[in-house]
């Protein structure tokens, strides 16, 4: 076995694993909206709402929310990283991005919590 | 290491292989969703409003442009979807060898393509 000096930020196997994990949630949720909308006695508007009126579903939801936007950064992130080499554009970039997935996880709060 | 090799730089007769043309559409496809989280937002809003604000969000989305932006948002959604699912298999070393790989790759391209034409049609 090669002895290799391991250098750089170390956050590599966090950010695959965590890229993994949140999509594996994205998909399961996913599996669930489809499996509702395909069983349901009635997939009508009013039993869409609902759904989304029972506290679990609006837990869920968001937990699938925080999912989304973390993979999200990562895959955005990862972009920016392969394409941009600038540092300042670069870091502009990341920041607008951060701004673009906080605002979009507030709003989402106010979504699925609001009614 | 300094073997001279041929070199095939021929643009018109190389092309990428199909699994990376799958790879490229996967981070096309990821980066065009990050941008379309606030109005998927938005939609999902729209869609547990009151029943006067569900009737105009229904007219929103009936127009042309619109529809036709939902069918991409879809499109991508079902690629990277499809694309990631094959990508966890791979990464529990199903269907690494070559042949498979291209198949699968074929696989994403065709169900994600024929699942956005199925619902499409359905939903227009």
């Amino acid at each position: 076995m090669v002895n290799r000096q391991v250098v750089g930020a170390h956050y590599g196997l966090r950010d695959w694993l965590v890229q993994r994990v949140t999509a594996v949630i994205m998909l399961v949720y996913t599996i669930g909206i489809v499996a509702f909308l395909f069983l349901a006695t009635d997939a009508s508007y009013a039993a869409w709402q609902a759904l989304f009126a029972c506290t679990w579903v609006k837990v869920l939801t968001t937990v699938t929310v925080v999912a989304l936007l973390w993979h999200a950064w990562v895959g955005v992130r990862d972009i920016w990283m392969d394409y941009v080499q600038p540092v300042g554009i670069r870091l502009t970039l990341h920041v607008l991005t951060i701004l673009w997935l906080v605002a979009s996880f507030i709003y989402s709060i106010h979504v699925v919590w609001g009614v | 290491m300094n073997k001279k090799r041929p070199k095939h730089l021929e643009l018109w007769n190389i092309s990428f292989p199909l699994p990376a043309i799958v790879s490229g559409l996967h981070r096309i496809s990821g980066a065009l969703m990050s941008l379309a989280i606030p109005f998927v937002l938005f939609a999902l809003a729209g869609t547990l409003s009151s029943a006067e604000r569900f009737d105009a969000f229904k007219s929103c989305i009936s127009n042309p442009l619109v529809k036709i932006a939902l069918l991409v948002v879809l499109w991508a959604f079902l690629h990277h979807a499809c694309a990631g699912i094959r990508f966890l298999l791979m990464d529990i070393h199903k269907g690494v060898d070559l042949p498979t790989a291209r198949l699968s790759a074929k696989i994403v391209l065709a169900v994600s393509l024929v699942l956005t034409a199925v619902i499409g049609v359905y939903a227009w």
